[in-house]
């Protein structure tokens, strides 16, 4: 049975600023300035914008427990066509080249196959961040044919492929439901070598602490998938749990907010800066508000104030708020000057092999 | 309450190289050798250490290597049976001195 968001219970977590605030008061070892400024990255700034990461929303239909988006059945945030277009227009006067389409579960978004298609249309790589088991609902039931007509790199979700323990993060059945999505993308190719079309999963702990080595887990995990279900993927990616939402609210109730901070910041690891996926990618929320990242965007940490500040003020051209319009090349451009706004959240990336959406970033 | 064992003093392992540092960076530089990726995997050497810990009754050390043996990737089935192959040892250990106990029951009795 699904659990209830944090919105939904009204817990005194739900609202951003209070998960802020929470964060912000731990007694930590540094700060992430500090420990970026040590690793030359004082003060932290992107590099080229490779990916455009579209959040369309919060709506998902499962609950999973460490959701940094809080997203569930009852969220009603649903990215507006204004929003979209303007996502369309950037992209359209900009050569940004890869398209990361999240949620929530993305493909409920009732325009997700139009948004596919228009990234497709202008030759872009197409990501979609997929729970896999949306693939499996009565009215999705053509979803994987359509992915896989339009190419559309699928990155799923698995923390595990033991089936108790992928229960117990996501909720009852999910890891069924799961293989069965798995095992229709595998008859149409996803995961074949040589097919072009790719099926990478993603893997997160389930509890408090830091993911395993990818290489030696990607090994196990095909070796594993192959055998017991017969299963094939291409790569395998860990990500760190951010303390974020639900899994701050986890931590918290659970006692392990303060151990699991200081491991972070103790395995900050230096080699994880330069491949931040801060510095790479450009998050649009369903609202078309920027942010560094998923994970501000969800903390609600707008990016630098004296950039441009939604998608709109970038498909307008406005190289900064209340400016008069330029291109929207000359917006990203100014946009990319930025300060990337942290906290103590962003250990979760630099810990250890570091973690992005992408999987490690460095070596541990 | 005071006790022996504290969990916050895991942090505090450094510690002890106060007033002895030479010995301390030996031992750290020989640590950590010792769990390095070699012919065995660091998960194995986790594995075997969260072992070891039991036999050892060490809390710090059963702390440290649940944690570590997850962050190697290791599998709460695979931590358990470790556990038991420690147990198993402890409990044949003290199993196998029975044999000295038979040949002395067989030297004193008629």
């Amino acid at each position: 049975m699904a659990l209830p968001t944090l919105l939904n219970t009204r817990s005194p977590l739900a609202p951003p600023p209070a998960q802020r605030a929470h964060l912000e008061a731990l007694p930590l070892a540094r700060t992430f300035d500090e420990a970026a400024a040590a690793a030359d990255h004082d003060p932290l700034r992107p590099a080229a914008a490779t990916t455009l990461q579209i959040n369309v929303g919060k709506r998902c239909n499962q609950v999973c427990r460490h959701c940094h988006v809080d997203a569930g059945p009852d969220r009603r945030e649903v990215m507006p066509d204004e929003v979209v277009e303007a996502c369309f227009a950037l992209l359209a006067a900009t050569d940004i080249p890869t398209v990361d389409i999240t949620g929530g579960a993305p493909e409920l978004h009732p325009r997700f196959r139009d948004m596919v298609a228009r990234a497709a249309g202008l030759g872009r790589r197409v990501l979609d961040r997929c729970n896999l088991t949306v693939l499996t609902l009565p009215a999705y039931e053509d979803l994987a044919e359509f992915l896989a007509g339009h190419h559309v790199e699928i990155v799923a979700s698995l923390p595990s492929y033991a089936g108790a323990m992928t229960d117990r993060q996501r909720g009852e059945g999910v890891f069924e439901q799961s293989i069965e999505a798995l095992r229709r993308l595998n008859a149409l190719g996803y995961g074949t070598p040589g097919s072009g079309l790719e099926l990478n999963l993603v893997t997160n702990p389930v509890g408090a602490f830091l993911p395993a080595g990818q290489a030696a887990l990607e090994r196990d995990w095909k070796r594993e998938l192959e055998r017991r279900h017969g299963i094939r993927f291409n790569r395998l990616f860990t990500m760190t749990n951010m303390p974020i939402s639900r899994y701050l609210d986890w931590l918290e109730q659970s006692g392990n907010l303060r151990g699991y901070m200081d491991r972070l910041v103790q395995a900050f690891n230096p080699a994880a800066v330069d491949g931040l996926m801060c510095r790479h990618t450009l998050s649009v929320g369903w609202d078309g508000r920027l942010h560094d990242c998923d994970f501000n965007q969800m903390l609600d940490l707008a990016v630098d104030p004296s950039a441009p500040q939604t998608v709109m003020d970038l498909a307008r051209g406005l190289t900064a708020p209340g400016g008069t319009p330029a291109s929207p090349a000359r917006a990203l451009a100014a946009l990319q000057r930025r300060r990337i706004a942290t906290g103590p959240h962003c250990f979760g990336c630099t810990a250890g092999a570091g973690s992005s959406c992408g999987g490690a970033t460095a070596t541990a | 309450m005071d006790t022996y064992y504290h969990p916050p003093d895991l942090g505090k392992f450094g510690d002890v190289g106060k007033d002895a540092p030479e010995l301390w960076e030996k031992f750290s530089a020989w640590y950590d050798a010792v769990f390095a990726e070699g012919a065995l995997t660091e998960r194995e050497k986790a594995l075997i250490a969260l072992a070891v810990a039991h036999a050892v009754q060490c809390p710090y050390c059963i702390d440290a290597y649940t944690t570590a043996s997850l962050e190697k990737g290791a599998a709460p089935d695979q931590m358990t049976e470790a556990v038991h192959v420690a147990a198993a040892i402890r409990g044949g250990a003290a199993l196998v001195h029975g044999v000295q106990m038979r040949n002395r029951l067989d030297k004193v009795s008629m």
